[in-house]
């Protein structure tokens, strides 16, 4: 008689083994896992769902304390702290992206990355790198301060003045700027993509602290039902947002 | 007692091999009818096993004892027994040799079976292709491997003895009493137990704690029995598996999807008269906590946020799906444990021909910390027409130590 | 080594929508059928987790439940003179995996094709002569006709609950709905959504410039539901993580809720998932199919022997397995022989967005297939004549999401950082909506499937090689379909409108459409198409193929709706040849 035998157990603090099982080339390397098959009944076990692990905030394990202070002034800039709130570095934004470049995104793992690669793709084959971002953020950022160590006396990023730094972003986001041995459009790209990522996403993931992302569109997060809005069109929506870890009226953990 | 925390997956019933005799079909059918309604496949089954081949662990407070073979076979099973030596275990909880039987075998209520049943039972199970599979029946450590000692436990808490029917009550009533007080053996689980675990006679079908879930009280009260319920919706409850207000989960998901989805439309209405017409005895009904309480507050931001998108604002659920959590028995359970519990490690409703959707309720404990769950909970206790006690995150805490899953306990840091 | 399993009666490549319809329709009958899906179990408790699902990081950016491009993907090139490079990161499409497909991360727009989308062909050409069609087009006329299909639309919209209004039932236009669908029998089997402020904006501008607005039919259900294969949905919540999600609800129709509940009941039925199906086996003589191999999650390869192969593994993965299995003639642009990876098309998508002074659209407040349509511009429903191109599109209002990572729009000339941006994020989110048109593409001799010559996929096959660009008969109508919207948008009231064009090669870096087709189509002729009428292979017998590869060309709508209801219109055939097998259509 059979029956769905029970699932696989998960990973404590770690994305689950079968997500893991399905990042990695579900061959050969996956040592001993079958497949599942279903029969008769609807599989099901307790306790079954597939958390991501909280970003405990504090510290970095990829950056350097350079890197991070790098990182810091140049997402400052991108969206700055001013009156209408935070900005991406108050709200965490360097956590978040040092804790995703931990993960899956920083080695690309779930992407093509066999080559050849091609020197020089059509802009319409879109990304054609060999360079992970975990390789763009170190090489690029080590190029930066080259870059700003050589034409600006001997300064880092983080010495230079907020025009001056604008100046050099803006300069970066058009290709203009050539920094040593990286693309300069490549590193601004990658950081300014990580930042909107970083300031808007859940804040489980380290940045968007106290939603301060959300806050400033209105987004509500993660309330899963909005009828009452549709019941009351082109109205104010005044429930404050909630993300996957609850918000201040869920008590504290 | 009955302890079936090592249930995880209740094999389904299949009809054996042609060895009945032929002028026995009519019996024998009967006595699958009646096995069915006894649900004896729940227990005599290992988890991937051959039904009623035994070899099933249930865990006691005593330690583990595995359930028998009761398939025909000469040697590990049934074979050689016969139907007065079957009669003798049901009535009197005494085995072939007339060594005493343990009462996670449920004697003290199959003792209300006839002996036309039990016979048309045994009849039944003697067409079942036999199956060799030898149970080691001596798995208690000692005291309780001294099967004698059920001797005293017999004279304090098991009068054998025969069904009467009562002649106050219709035929439909007494067919229901006789269901639910022998075969169906409700009681086990519905009913309170003492430390000897032995059900508490005095306070039948009231509702019981049993492995780590609520078996809810069944008698008519209003409060946290079947007092809402009308006899459609019980009949429907045992046959499809949900009302409005409740999907059959947890250890019930067995009972629907292997015995009672599976009986006759008249055996269910007998029980759910009987259920509905012997009366309440509940408890007296706790002040309401109020909606201005912090746990009311912090449990209606929870709910609202997190539990309104299937059970909508107002507790109403949707049909078929969630259930309807306003004026709900279930969620007025002196005993909050089943909510609590479901809400830590999800849980999945009964699937039937009529409704194969089984909806499953997600799980919350890797979401919610113990606060959390409390406040949510005691917030849908007190909330559209429920008043019940409130929840106190100790519970949960310990709730969750003995259900949750590796990555829900962490929540609990 | 191959290990060979007990034989079954059907074995059914891949478990999304058609895998589950068929694999129920026939286990239901006692058939020995077992389902090989290479991706996960998917459940809605488990793995749409109310607590988890609503995640834009995790499923809309970083793609977590499609498929992995690392275990698959396809080479792209723009036209044959280039060299193709792999996808190495989704894009332009966002191919699912696992149980249920892409039916767990659809947005639920499900249509019926009009009639004339059917005769295309002979249509234009009556109407138009032979001087409207394009360049170096394949267009082709479909084996089928809408009347032979609108019992299976029905039976799928009944399957799916869809919320709808019907506009034409048994000839007689109802108010409220499309009065150019084709006659159908009976109404939608749920009412339609109700809708947001954008779209009751819309609804009075697209009146009143004389077109006429209908609620777009969604697999979004508007109310609790019981389909006739008795398993059950609840209303939709509107929560805004429709595409790319599964639902955490039970209210979007996907195999999970509508089909795996009867499905995995059946005594007969069983599903094998992280399972990849690499060939269908062929006997000696290349005529008949033996089965399938396949490799488990452990890298161990087996054989399963069946009578019937049905190959249900998506468009884009149908067309690779038939070239890897040998099944058909691979077609070649340079010589226009061949037939596998022949007319592949795709989507087009234009349209204006509107800036308001004052509104509170509040998109979060969204679902996949929330929206107003008009279909006036659509198929053939208006002269073709002064505008020298083919096709149409549907224009629409709509809202799917207000996610911020991927929706935080400003108006042009805003910088993209800095404290300015910062401004014109806040003050334009809930004052933004658009009209879009999303049309169809007609198929042609260099868009088209096959073996990439260097890329390979972790088990060594060659990648499949897409070779697509839009025509200039797409960007005419896909910029005339924009220049529709903006008309539609300023009637809106908005304040400043932005069209936005067709313009440049196809890329495949922003997200456009998962709406691949052909490339295993179905017709008349076999020196054009791989399929009969009925998805059967002209060319092996046993084998028939689901999905939008089927489709000659691309319509200007979702092929959703024409997926489910050619899967029931085979269903009968399959079971036909399974009483008799053989070829069904005769030359």
């Amino acid at each position: 008689m059979k029956h769905s035998g029970s699932r696989s157990p998960r990973h404590p603090g770690h994305l689950t083994r079968r997500s893991l099982l399905a990042s990695a080339a579900l061959l050969i390397t996956t040592g001993g896992t079958r497949a599942r098959v279903v029969t008769k009944v609807l599989p099901w076990d307790p306790n079954e769902a597939y958390p991501v692990v909280p970003v405990k905030p504090g510290g970095y394990l990829f950056f350097s304390a350079a890197e991070a202070a790098a990182v810091d002034a140049i997402v400052d800039r991108l969206i700055p702290t001013d009156e209408l709130g935070p900005g991406a570095k108050d709200s965490g934004v360097t956590t978040f992206i040092d804790r995703q470049l931990m993960g899956p995104f920083g080695g690309h793992d779930w992407l093509y990355m066999q080559g050849p690669f091609a020197a020089a793709p059509l802009p319409s084959q879109g990304l054609q790198s060999s360079l992970t971002p975990r390789q763009q953020y170190r090489q690029g950022l080590a190029a930066l301060e080259s870059y700003c160590k050589t034409s600006f006396g001997g300064r880092d990023f983080v010495q230079l003045n907020a025009d001056e730094q604008d100046k050099l972003l803006a300069g970066m986001e058009k290709g203009e700027v050539t920094l040593p041995n990286f693309s300069s459009k490549m590193l601004f790209a990658a950081i300014h993509a990580n930042t909107l990522e970083g300031y808007f996403a859940d804040p489980i993931y380290g940045g968007n602290r106290d939603m301060a992302g959300w806050k400033l569109v209105g987004f509500p997060g993660v309330r899963y039902d909005y009828r009452d809005v549709i019941e009351k069109p082109n109205q104010a929506y005044t429930l404050p947002p909630v993300g996957m870890q609850g918000r201040p009226a869920w008590g504290a953990r | 007692m009955r302890w079936r925390s090592a249930i995880l997956f209740a094999a389904l019933a299949v009809i054996g091999g042609a060895k009945a005799d032929p002028d026995n079909y009519v019996i024998a059918r009967r006595g699958r009818a009646l096995a069915i309604a006894g649900d004896c496949v729940a227990c005599h089954t290992a988890p991937g096993g051959t039904p009623l081949a035994g070899g099933l662990a249930l865990a006691t407070p005593f330690g583990v004892i595995m359930t028998p073979n009761i398939t025909p076979d000469d040697a590990t099973g049934i074979g050689r027994w016969t139907k007065a030596e079957f009669a003798r275990a049901m009535h009197e909880g005494r085995g072939r040799n007339g060594a005493y039987l343990y009462p996670a075998f449920p004697y003290p209520y199959f003792a209300k079976v006839t002996r036309e049943d039990t016979d048309a039972i045994f009849d039944y199970l003697r067409t079942l292709d036999p199956v060799s599979n030898a149970v080691n029946r001596r798995t208690l450590p000692f005291p309780f491997s001294v099967r004698a000692l059920m001797i005293g436990w017999n004279s304090l808490f098991f009068k054998p003895g025969p069904f009467v029917p009562d002649p106050q009550h219709s035929p439909e009533f007494n067919r229901g009493a006789y269901l639910v007080e022998g075969l169906g053996h409700c009681g086990a689980c519905h009913t309170p137990m003492n430390a000897f675990g032995a059900n508490k006679a005095d306070q039948f079908l009231q509702g019981n704690r049993i492995d780590e879930w609520t078996a809810p009280d069944i008698t008519n009260d209003q409060q946290s029995g079947l007092g809402k319920w009308s006899v459609d919706e019980v009949v429907q409850y045992l046959k499809n598996g949900q009302t409005r207000t409740t999907t059959a989960s947890g250890p019930m998901r067995d009972v629907v999807e292997h015995s009672t989805s599976k009986m006759s439309e008249a055996d269910l209405r007998a029980i759910a008269v009987y259920l509905k017409e012997r009366g309440a005895a509940g408890g007296p009904v706790p002040a309401s906590v109020p909606a201005s309480d912090p746990r009311m507050q912090v449990g209606e931001a929870i709910f609202v946020d997190t539990c309104s998108a299937c059970h909508t604002r107002n507790g109403a659920g949707v049909e078929h799906l969630f259930p309807r959590l306003a004026d709900n028995a279930i969620v007025r359970q002196s005993d909050p444990t089943t909510l609590v519990r479901i809400i830590l490690t999800g849980v999945r409703g009964a699937g039937t021909d009529v409704f194969p959707t089984s909806p499953a309720m997600p799980s919350f404990g890797y979401r919610l910390d113990d606060n959390q769950v409390a406040a949510v909970v005691t917030y849908i206790r007190n909330s559209w027409g429920n008043t019940a006690s409130p929840v106190d995150a100790e519970l949960v805490k310990t709730l969750r130590s003995h259900v949750a899953g590796p990555v829900e306990r962490s929540a609990a840091q | 080594m191959v290990r060979r399993l007990p034989r079954k009666d059907v074995v059914i490549v891949g478990l999304g929508w058609t895998g589950s319809i068929l694999a129920y329709e026939l286990s239901r009958t006692g058939l020995e059928v077992v389902a090989i899906e290479r991706g996960p179990w998917r459940d809605t408790a488990t793995d749409f987790n109310i607590g988890t699902a609503p995640d834009e990081l995790r499923y809309a950016v970083r793609h977590d439940i499609f498929l992995r491009p690392k275990q698959e993907t396809l080479t792209m090139r723009n036209n044959p003179s280039q060299t193709a490079l792999p996808i190495r990161k989704w894009g332009s499409f966002l191919p699912g995996n696992g149980v249920g497909g892409a039916g767990v991360h659809w947005n639920g727009q499900t249509w019926r094709f009009l009639p004339d989308d059917f005769r295309i062909r002979s249509h234009m050409l009556e109407r138009y002569g032979e001087g409207i069609f394009p360049e170096n087009h394949h267009i082709q006329d479909w084996p089928v006709s809408y009347d032979e299909l609108e019992p299976y639309y029905d039976k799928f919209e009944y399957l799916a609950g869809i919320s709808g209004k019907a506009g034409n039932v048994k000839g007689r236009i109802q108010p409220g709905g499309n009065p150019f669908e084709g006659a159908r029998d009976r109404d939608y089997p749920t009412p339609p959504m109700r809708q947001g402020y954008a779209q009751e904006l819309f609804t009075k501008a697209a009146s009143g410039l004389g077109l006429h607005p209908f609620p777009r039919p969604s697999a979004n259900i508007s109310v609790a539901y019981t389909n006739p294969y008795g398993c059950s949905m609840a209303p939709c919540t509107y929560c805004g993580f429709c595409e790319r999600f599964g639902c955490a609800n039970y209210s979007k129709a996907s195999p999970q809720t509508c089909v795996l509940p009867v499905l995995v009941r059946q005594p007969t039925f069983e599903a094998r998932t992280e399972c990849e199906v690499t060939k269908v086996n062929l006997a000696g003589d290349g005529k008949t199919a033996t089965g399938v191999t396949y490799v488990d999650a452990a890298g161990e390869e087996w054989e399963q022997p069946a009578d019937v192969v049905l190959v249900c593994a998506y468009a884009l993965f149908n067309v690779r397995l038939l070239l890897l299995s040998g099944i058909g003639k691979p077609y070649d642009p340079a010589s226009n022989e061949g037939v596998v990876g022949r007319n592949y098309a795709y989507q087009t998508g234009s349209g204006s967005t509107a800036f308001f002074e004052d509104a509170k659209f509040n998109s979060f407040a969204a679902a996949g297939s929330l929206g107003v349509a008009a279909d006036d511009y659509n198929s053939d429903n208006f002269d073709h004549g002064p505008h020298g191109f083919v096709g149409g599109a549907s224009i629409t209002s709509a809202h799917t999401n207000g996610r911020p990572i991927q929706f935080h729009p400003t108006p042009q000339g805003t910088p993209n950082w800095g404290s300015q941006w910062k401004k014109a994020v806040r003050d334009t989110y809930q004052r933004v909506t658009s009209v879009g048109a999303q049309g169809s593409v007609m198929s042609y001799r260099n868009n088209y499937l096959d073996l990439d010559p260097t890329y390979k996929d972790p088990l060594g096959r060659p990648l499949m090689r897409m070779t697509f660009d839009y025509q200039d008969n797409e960007r005419k109508m896909a910029n005339w379909m924009a220049d529709r919207c903006d008309e539609v948008a300023k009637a809106m009231g908005a304040k400043t409108t932005q069209v936005n064009r067709l313009v440049g090669p196809w890329s495949v870096v922003p997200y456009q459409s998962t709406h691949n087709t052909g490339g295993a189509v179905m017709g008349s002729d076999p020196k054009t198409s791989v399929l009969n009428r009925y998805l059967q292979s002209w060319d092996v017998s046993n084998v028939f193929v689901m999905g939008a590869s089927a489709f000659p060309q691309n319509a200007g709508y979702n092929p959703t709706g024409t997926v489910g209801a050619l899967t029931y219109w085979s269903l009968d055939a399959i079971k036909k040849y399974l009483k008799s097998p053989g070829p069904l259509v005769q030359l």
